[in-house]
């Protein structure tokens, strides 16, 4: 063997162990000391990153969750009640079970029923084209159209329909992240009860003018006319600044509401074809639940806790032109 | 009002109104201010500089709209010219009796590689042009460095007489233990190399069409003067030093900038949008850097002319230069009220 | 014409800038009056601020002059009925932006009664009587703001911050915009009046040097300036270079004084305040004639505008009709401005008021009224180079596009001042500003949650 394979071998054996003990002691010195639970727990947890849960990523949550002496009021929108009952078996702690929530759209206001008076040509961001002006309808209120909420949606659960202008959102994708929330500059989207068999009602309209002014430049606007309210045996609908809103709590999804509404902008989604019961006057026990405090602030929104979708008891994709189509039409 | 309800009325953010300068504008401005080089070059180097530019710029821009259509299946966009520029750098950068399917592999390398797997125009790190050419002159380094006499054979394409640049000559010469005054009697004069009457790479021959292109794209404000005059500065002033620390052994600095494509990479070449820094400061570090790499290459490395891998190394640092150089701030001065 | 570009001017500010065609159709037009339209709107937030609070009910009489909104803080101004006649209704009308704001109609009568003490003759009274109190009152009551196109309360900008001082006044002549004529126009016609205003506005800050800068296009302003001030030691005449957004407050400063306003900081910090000559006349009338800010100039003008021309019009006029004065509203209008190209604000409905601030309206052709689309960035540093505050909008605009709001904090957004020299040169015709301001708002909006907690 020449000397310089002898030289080599020795020279890099040295570098080798000179590294090792200089890793080994870097590593015994510098040590980061980790609850092993904060790993047991990310495992468990989805790992999507959305935030849904308040906290940046999962890995922060999982860390939050270890700390806090009580999770019962924290929630992974995502993994749902599955995830936090496992979460729950690790740290030994209790979680409550939290109602599916979903996204909904507040406003039908699509290209056939809300004429354009102007053409917006400017960046194609929701947030931008909001800034600049009331938006290329005479609706200063309803969806800008141009998919902020879209871009937001780590789930691929929205997407926009070119035929309306307006999002739609797929309710078994949708994990009540409240991204697309946060993302519309006009607040027209909310977090909803996922609703026995995912029907739900709603007011798809966000706006507050009078009811002539609302009406001329959209024809399913909300007047704020109140035959919904009246209508309502379970004071479940406030009118407040000529906008009607139903309370999710109180509504028992018996769709006489949806009825009355003259401008079709009171929402029944997944419900079967309505059996003819008769016209709406004549039924008894309808209450006058007329609110008094016309411009009081009443509208408290709902907890922005997201919950669970319901998983196991989804039906497949929903049929996407009930989505967007004021019922009644 | 009446008029309105027909008609809608634009809104758009401010500003309303636009220069009208367009990319097609910049890149044609780009290829009218190569056109005296070119049409010289064919005067020169005859049929085969003819030959090899129009079968670069017709292959780079075919790669560019196939790839952009049927692989990246977006809407092709060769209509701003930019493979067009592409295509004729890289002619200006090869001998004129380059083999026809080495030209074509050349612009598919500088198209579909060097440019497209980056995302197209605006994306590439490295410039086009360049890298075709470097991938040329490592592969085939035989073909890549004969080049024909000026005005010997102009109407033949690949039976060109050929010989070697004065770069080539002197770094040969240098090796073998010549002494340089007697290589410099061996290549053109400095005022030869003015006018392009030594042999080179098509584009290169001649620095006065090169600096005609240049005052040209200066005047359309294509360009800004920092990038050339820095970099042929720094050239000048590097070999001016050598050259007064030892004439015996290094050419004086008006060869380094004359000859070779010292003129060429600094007009066409680093000034490329994509590829240099955004701003006037980063400019000038990019400049100088690539003036003090070329001249190491050419006096202590083994490839007589290392313009073009000066240039890509410089390439490789923008980024890094942009973001720690920043233009200057309005505001940024201590108040001197 | 081309002599003047060989005698412009070296005096600009150092960085950036562009130069857009001038198109100053209407400055040859002198200022005319338009018929009374039938109804007023006076938005109550027509500046920066608070807004006012309407002191007038519905059906009352007012004269002109009468005020008619207060302030409503103290960043606000006072608003005065432009017009005598009956408060039809205070409801909700649609404002520049769309948005629907409170304003007040009033319907204008036939007779036209102007509120006592106010001094409607056009004869020049050039004695100071007031002291600085009294003008500085005075200012405030005429609800007086920046008519430039900001609107700013004046009253604010006069009063100099503890700890602060100013020693020079600047007088914003520069009229930087294409098309727009308006202060061009005052500058010709009231001249001597605006020289008034000067001193005027010097007592009202305690500085005893005033600058009035003007961009070399306007050789006749500057010429009528330089004549009348010859005699004036402390007051200076400026020629400035032609170049955009040399009226920016800013790039003006540094162009006449060389002293540059700190990053975030304010004119006053290197001793400097800036005002329009608009609002330097109105001081004028403010002060020596009562007369409160009611009416202002106009600049309507577009290549296909039959009459383009600069119109003396009350605030609350309808925007259209102003366009009926021009010639009415051209087969191929695309777009209508309030204000000038590079800054106006597209309108989506002509019947909005004009308000203290609006200082031209201009009609774009269809031909130029979309913008092309939008292409990839070459990264050719045009707009670095354009950016007068030396910012990088390239960055900025994708950053902002994919939502690094930290960075584009970073990035030093806030310096921008939505010049639009970035936009309108870019040679891909990327929407840099649309961008940019969305990143300025998201990183307001930022900041201002931090300093909440």
């Amino acid at each position: 063997m020449s000397p310089t394979m002898i030289y080599t071998i020795i020279s890099l054996s040295g570098m080798g162990a000179l590294s090792a003990i200089i890793l080994y002691v870097v590593a015994k010195k510098f040590v980061v000391v980790t609850d092993p639970k904060i790993d047991e727990v990310e495992a468990v947890l989805p790992t999507t990153n959305c935030g849904g849960c308040g906290y940046p990523g999962c890995r922060a949550f999982a860390e939050a969750l270890v700390k806090a002496p009580d999770i019962s009021k924290m929630h992974c929108p995502v993994g749902g009640n599955e995830v936090m009952k496992k979460v729950g078996g690790i740290l030994g702690a209790v979680v409550e079970e939290k109602d599916p929530y979903v996204a909904v759209l507040k406003c039908s206001g699509s290209f056939e029923y809300r004429k354009k008076t102007n053409i917006y040509d400017g960046a194609e961001n929701c947030q931008a084209a909001t800034l600049l002006y009331s938006g290329d309808t005479g609706c200063a209120y309803g969806c800008v159209g141009l998919a902020d909420c879209v871009r937001s949606c780590d789930f691929e659960a929205m997407y926009m329909d070119k035929k309306t202008g307006l999002p739609v959102i797929i309710d078994d994708k949708c994990t009540a992240c409240n991204a697309c929330v946060k993302a519309c500059p006009k607040d027209i989207l909310e977090l909803w009860p996922k609703g026995k068999k995912n029907r739900r009602i709603y007011v798809a309209c966000m706006n507050e003018e009078k009811g002539g002014i609302a009406k001329r430049w959209c024809d399913v606007a909300c007047t704020g006319c109140e035959k919904c309210v009246e209508v309502c045996r379970y004071d479940a609908v406030l009118v407040t600044n000529n906008l009607a809103r139903i309370d999710p709590d109180k509504c028992k999804l018996c769709r006489d509401c949806v009825e009355v509404c003259g401008s079709s902008s009171i929402l029944a989604l997944n419900f079967p074809p309505r059996k003819d019961r008769g016209p709406v006057e004549e039924r008894p026990n309808r209450k006058l639940a007329r609110t008094k405090a016309d411009n009081a602030k009443t509208d408290s929104p709902p907890a922005i806790q997201p919950s669970q979708p319901n998983i196991s008891g989804n039906t497949g994709i929903n049929p996407e032109p009930t989505n967007i189509e004021p019922s009644g039409v | 009002m009446s008029d309105t309800e027909e008609k809608l009325l634009f809104v758009s953010p401010s500003p309303h109104i636009h220069h009208g300068l367009t990319i097609p504008k910049l890149m044609f401005g780009v290829v009218i201010a190569m056109m005296p080089a070119f049409l010289f070059s064919v005067y020169v180097f005859g049929i085969g500089a003819l030959i090899i530019t129009l079968l670069a710029v017709v292959s780079c821009v075919f790669f560019e709209h196939l790839i952009t259509r049927y692989l990246l299946k977006r809407n092709s966009e060769v209509n701003d010219g930019s493979a067009i520029v592409t295509g004729i750098l890289l002619a200006f950068n090869v001998p004129s009796n380059l083999p026809w399917w080495l030209v074509i592999l050349g612009s598919f390398v500088a198209i579909g590689i060097a440019k497209m797997t980056f995302g197209g125009l605006g994306n590439n790190p490295f410039n086009p042009a360049l890298v075709g050419r470097v991938f040329l002159l490592i592969s085939f380094p035989v073909q890549m460095t004969s080049w024909p006499v000026p005005l010997a054979s102009r109407l033949s394409y690949s039976d060109a007489v050929t010989g070697a640049t004065p770069l080539a000559i002197i770094k040969e010469g240098i090796k073998n233990g010549q002494s340089l005054s007697s290589l410099m009697a061996q290549v053109p004069s400095h005022f030869d190399f003015l006018l392009g009457r030594e042999p080179g790479s098509i584009g290169e021959i001649s620095a006065l069409l090169l600096i005609i292109g240049f005052l040209y794209m200066l005047y359309k404000k294509i360009i800004t003067w920092h990038i050339p005059v820095i970099m042929v500065g720094t050239v000048f002033v590097f070999t001016g030093i050598l050259w007064l620390a030892d004439p015996s052994k290094n050419a004086d600095p008006v060869f380094h900038i004359l000859s070779g494509g010292v003129m060429l990479g600094a007009i066409f070449m680093a000034t490329d949008y994509v590829t240099s820094p955004m701003t006037i400061r980063g400019m000038i570090i990019f400049a100088v850097g690539i003036g003090v790499i070329t001249v190491l290459i050419r006096v202590y490395g083994s490839y007589p002319e290392g313009l073009s891998f000066a240039i890509l190394i410089m390439n490789a640092f923008v980024p890094i230069i942009n973001k720690y150089v920043k233009p200057g701030r309005f505001g940024e001065v201590v108040k001197n009220g | 014409m081309m002599l003047m570009y060989l005698f412009n001017g070296t005096k600009t500010f150092p960085k950036g800038g562009v130069h857009p065609k001038e198109n100053k159709l209407t400055s040859g037009k002198p200022i005319e009056e338009i018929p009374m339209p039938d109804t007023l709107i006076i938005p109550v937030s027509q500046h920066i601020g608070a807004p006012s609070v309407p002191t007038v009910e519905r059906g009352q009489a007012v004269k002109a002059g009468q005020l008619i909104a207060k302030t409503g803080g103290f960043v606000s101004a006072n608003i005065h009925a432009p017009a005598s006649g009956k408060v039809t209704k205070i409801s909700e009308s649609m404002d520049t932006s769309g948005y629907r704001r409170t304003s007040i109609f009033i319907k204008p009568d036939k007779e036209q009664v102007w509120e006592d003490g106010i001094d409607l003759s056009s004869m020049l009274l050039p004695d100071i009587k007031n002291t600085r109190e009294e003008i500085l009152h005075k200012i405030l009551q005429a609800g007086l703001v920046g008519m430039g196109g900001a609107a700013f309360p004046t009253h604010i900008k006069l009063n100099v911050p503890k700890g602060k001082t100013a020693n020079l006044l600047i007088i914003n002549g520069v009229e930087c915009e294409p098309y727009l004529t308006s202060d061009h126009r005052i500058m010709l016609e009231k001249t001597a009046e605006i020289l008034v205003g000067v001193r005027l506005l010097m007592i009202a800050l305690g500085v005893n040097k005033a600058v009035i800068g003007i961009e070399n296009n306007k050789q006749d302003a500057i010429r009528k300036f330089q004549e009348l001030t010859s005699a004036l030691p402390d007051i200076e005449v400026a020629a400035l270079k032609i170049q955009y957004p040399q009226g920016g407050e800013k790039q003006l400063i540094k162009a006449i004084t060389g002293r540059e306003v700190p990053s975030g900081g304010l004119p006053v910090d290197v001793g400097c305040v800036v005002h329009n000559v608009g609002t330097t006349f109105a001081a004028y009338e403010a002060v020596q004639k009562n007369k409160p800010l009611v009416e202002r100039v106009v600049t309507v003008t577009g290549m296909s505008l039959k009459n383009p021309g600069n119109f003396r019009v009350r605030v609350g006029t309808p925007v259209s009709k102003l366009i009926d004065a021009a010639g009415g509203l051209p087969e191929d209008a695309g777009k209508v401005i309030s204000g000038g190209p590079m800054m106006g604000k597209a309108l989506n409905d002509l019947e909005v008021p004009v308000t203290k601030g609006t200082s031209g309206i201009l009609v774009l052709p269809e031909t130029q009224s979309k913008r092309p689309k939008s292409k990839v960035c070459i990264r050719c540093t045009k707009c670095v180079t354009a950016c007068p505050m030396g910012l990088e909008p390239y960055m900025l605009m994708t950053l902002a596009e994919k939502e690094l709001f930290d960075s584009v904090e970073s990035g030093r957004v806030l310096d921008c001042i939505e010049c639009g020299s970035c936009s309108y040169i870019c040679p891909s015709n990327r929407k840099l500003l649309d961008f940019i301001r969305l990143g300025k708002y998201m990183v307001g909006k930022k900041i201002r949650e931090r300093n909440k907690v």
